[in-house]
């Protein structure tokens, strides 16, 4: 049993994704460890559910906020896909959405409300200014990239990003979403020293024959 | 010379008269509190809207402040400037009890320069955390001071007071803005109904609202301080981003003060255009509040009604200028580019269509009986306290108070076009809200009267590729979806401006927040909120 090596969601074919490599990168490193048949089922079923049912974290600071909300509507309609229940609560959420700049006098409360989430808890950074700072970058008050404060899952860049852009990252969300071990990945125990050195010899040894290919 | 200027030397003799670029009356800051007095006072014309107070940084002269005033019967303008030589120890007179919005704008200019004001209650900072060492807007100041500080921050619960004792000695004393016994609630940063990042600590006894204090800052961006670094056409990208909702027309406005510095003018096709697109976005920009409005009130379908028509707006403004919610279309000198072959047709369809389905929305929300009992005789406004705020736009139409500035400052075609300011006198929630609706009929007969004259011509006249502006501090203003915008350029000849400030439109409707909830229900505070229509990004900058 091992986790399934192309992960497909209802919403897009497999091919039609630009970046695929992060993503088989990912399956074949949670491959390495195996995984429990009954364990493995259990967990394919559970992650069926999580990835099309992710609770946001209303949490739009700027203009990008305007968009998610013009995403909600019903032109572009994210029902559809199974993310359009929004929470005001960080602990009912399964991912915060950072939807605009994020300045220093932000960033403790940023950090307090993903603190306060419950795991599993995605991140997803939108916009140019959660990025990189975006056109604010050379400010003395913006923090030039949220992953300087929280670990990010997906980026969706623009400045706003258009409303398929959004589609896109949380495709991709939800894809990451479905290759996650729910059961027992979490707490499973750190590995060896030596053990980490193979796996990063293997990846570099594969990333090399994949450059032969092509 | 006109007469306040006349009026002004005859108070002050020694003051003096700048012509460089517009007239600014320099007083020194000794008299300057009795000059302020006579004006506001004056019999004729009383100077009874402050537009605004811009600090600045005049390196070696010192320390200052601009104030913009202008008479709400005239509709008269003037501006005040008065220094402080002192850098390290500024002092200026307060003026918060001549114009409530002081009170403000003030905290605003001491965050930023260290200007202290002289009988103001409130010196605290305003958009920086209390424990921000240093004023971001000073010539001096050093970037890399402040690094990022991820510990929780702790508000105080009083304030500085600085006043000046019978002997002349300045001193301060501590004023409480949350005693003990006061019950505060927080509500935001993180609230889905504030409309971003807004912050209130409201005091509360039982249901009623004793005081709210509004702390700002958590979306500052110091796009002030930033466009000192950019050219002129680099410092257009950031009026966009302050409200978001009045996209065209805060870049409108700079446009039009560059324009007007270098002597650029535009040709009557580029007029046509953006005085269009205004008026697009401002009905985009309504009908956004309508839906906003309905979902904060907990009625879900108006908000698909209201984006829907709104994504119509968007697909319009998309084939012209590329963007969705930031166009970057006005430019130096005309527009980006020119119109879509499709925009007249597609404009004219789209109003026809507006007019068949606005009655649905005043079906299903205006005649609403929740709506009206949560909207009717709650939270009042009355005139004299919105122009004592400056709350301009919609909110202070509601209150009665005309101030449109397309109307009585008339920029692009709007001296040419046919067209009602809508105002009410209730002052209430519903007359902000239905001033809102009846301003998208207004804007669909601006366009209508303008869709088929667009006159032939270049859509963008020929620039130098270097833009410098002559010396000289340069205004103009425009009527945005919430308010009067503002923007103000001071330039030293350069090709990027000395310094670059915008009137905030929302900050004094945020500042109204505590005059107009004090004494009602909690409950009616998300509803008033909703109805004053701030969109806090502009509030930060």
């Amino acid at each position: 049993m091992e986790v399934k090596k192309r992960t497909s969601i209802m919403s897009m074919k497999y091919e039609e994704f630009k970046n695929n490599d992060y993503l088989e990168e990912m399956v074949r490193q949670l491959n390495m460890d195996g995984a429990g048949i009954i364990l493995g089922t259990l967990d394919e079923l559970i992650n069926w559910g999580r990835s099309n049912s992710l609770w946001s974290l209303t949490f739009g600071t700027s203009c990008c906020a305007i968009e998610f909300m013009a995403l909600g509507a019903a032109r572009y309609d994210m029902a559809r896909f199974g993310f359009e229940v929004t929470r005001n609560s960080p602990r009912q959420a399964d991912m915060i959405m950072v939807l605009g700049t994020i300045t220093y006098r932000m960033a403790p409360v940023l950090k307090r409300l993903y603190d306060q989430m419950a795991e599993p808890k995605y991140v997803v950074a939108v916009g140019g200014c959660t990025i990189s700072g975006g056109p604010f970058i050379k400010s003395y008050h913006v923090v030039n990239g949220i992953d300087k404060i929280i670990p990010v899952d997906v980026y969706i860049p623009g400045c706003p990003p258009r409303p398929e852009a959004f589609y896109y990252g949380m495709m991709q969300l939800q894809r990451k979403v479905k290759v996650q071990k729910f059961l027992g990945g979490i707490n499973r125990k750190e590995r060896k020293p030596e053990e980490t050195e193979y796996v990063e010899n293997t990846s570099a040894e594969n990333k090399s024959e994949n450059g032969r290919h092509e | 010379m006109n007469r306040i200027t006349e009026k002004i030397l005859t108070i002050v003799p020694e003051a003096v008269v700048g012509t460089n670029g517009e007239e600014i009356v320099a007083i020194p800051k000794e008299s300057f509190r009795k000059v302020a007095e006579a004006l506001r006072y004056d019999t004729e014309e009383p100077m009874d809207f402050l537009r605004d107070i811009v600090g600045m940084d005049w390196g070696e002269e010192g320390l200052g402040t601009l104030y913009y005033l202008e008479c709400t019967s005239t509709y008269n303008r003037i501006t005040l400037k008065t220094v402080d030589h002192d850098r390290e120890n500024a002092f200026l007179p307060s003026v918060c009890n001549l114009w409530k919005t002081a009170e403000i704008k003030e905290r605003e200019v001491y965050d930023f320069f260290g200007i202290k004001f002289l009988n103001n209650p409130d010196m605290r900072r305003i958009f920086l955390r209390e424990d921000w060492k240093g004023y971001p807007l000073r010539k001096d100041y050093d970037m890399n001071s402040n690094p990022l500080n991820m510990e929780n921050e702790i508000n105080a619960d009083d304030t500085d007071e600085y006043f000046l004792n019978p002997d002349g000695k300045i001193e301060g004393r501590k004023n409480i803005v949350f005693g003990k016994e006061d019950f505060v609630v927080n509500i935001g940063p993180q609230h889905p109904s504030t409309h971003g990042v807004l912050r209130m600590r409201t005091s509360v006894e039982g249901e009623d609202i004793r005081r709210i204090d509004p702390i700002l800052g958590y979306i500052h961006r110091g796009i002030e301080k930033l466009s000192e670094s950019l050219t002129y056409p680099q410092t257009l990208a950031m009026t966009d981003r302050l409200d978001y909702l009045s996209a065209h027309q805060n870049r409108h406005a700079l446009c039009m003060c560059i324009e007007k510095a270098a002597g650029i003018e535009i040709s009557e096709r580029a007029q046509y255009i953006r005085t269009i697109m205004d008026e697009l976005q401002r009905i985009d920009s309504h009908l956004l509040f309508y839906s906003c409005l309905a979902m904060d009130m907990g009625a879900l379908t108006p908000f698909f009604y209201g984006f829907r028509e709104r994504e119509m707006i968007l697909d319009i403004m998309e084939e012209t200028t590329g963007g969705r919610l930031i166009q970057n279309y006005n430019m130096i000198g005309g527009v980006q580019a020119d119109i879509h072959p499709t925009f007249v047709q597609k404009t004219k369809e789209f109003i026809i269509h507006l007019r068949k389905v606005i009655k649905d929305y005043h079906d299903i929300f205006t005649g609403s009986v929740i709506a009206r009992n949560r909207l009717i005789g709650v939270g009042v406004l009355s005139r004299e306290d919105a122009i004592s705020l400056g709350t301009t736009g919609g909110t202070g139409r509601a209150s009665g108070w005309s101030n449109d500035v397309r109307k009585h400052h008339p920029y692009a075609m709007y001296g040419k076009v046919d067209f009602k300011e809508i105002t009410y006198t209730e002052g209430d929630s519903f007359a902000r809200y239905m001033v809102r609706m009846d301003e998208i009929m207004e804007s669909c007969r601006i366009i209508e009267q303008l869709i088929d004259n667009i006159p032939e011509g270049e859509y963008r006249v020929k620039t130098k590729p270097v833009i410098k502006l002559p010396e000289g501090i340069f205004t103009s203003s425009v009527e945005t979806s919430r308010g009067e915008f503002d923007v103000m350029i001071e330039s030293r000849g350069d090709k990027s401006p000395y310094r670059l400030h915008y009137r905030s439109t929302g900050l004094p409707l945020v500042h109204a927040m505590d005059t107009i909830c004090r004494g009602g229900k909690i409950a009616d505070l998300i509803a008033i909120g909703g109805t004053l229509d701030f969109v806090i990004p502009d509030i930060d900058r």
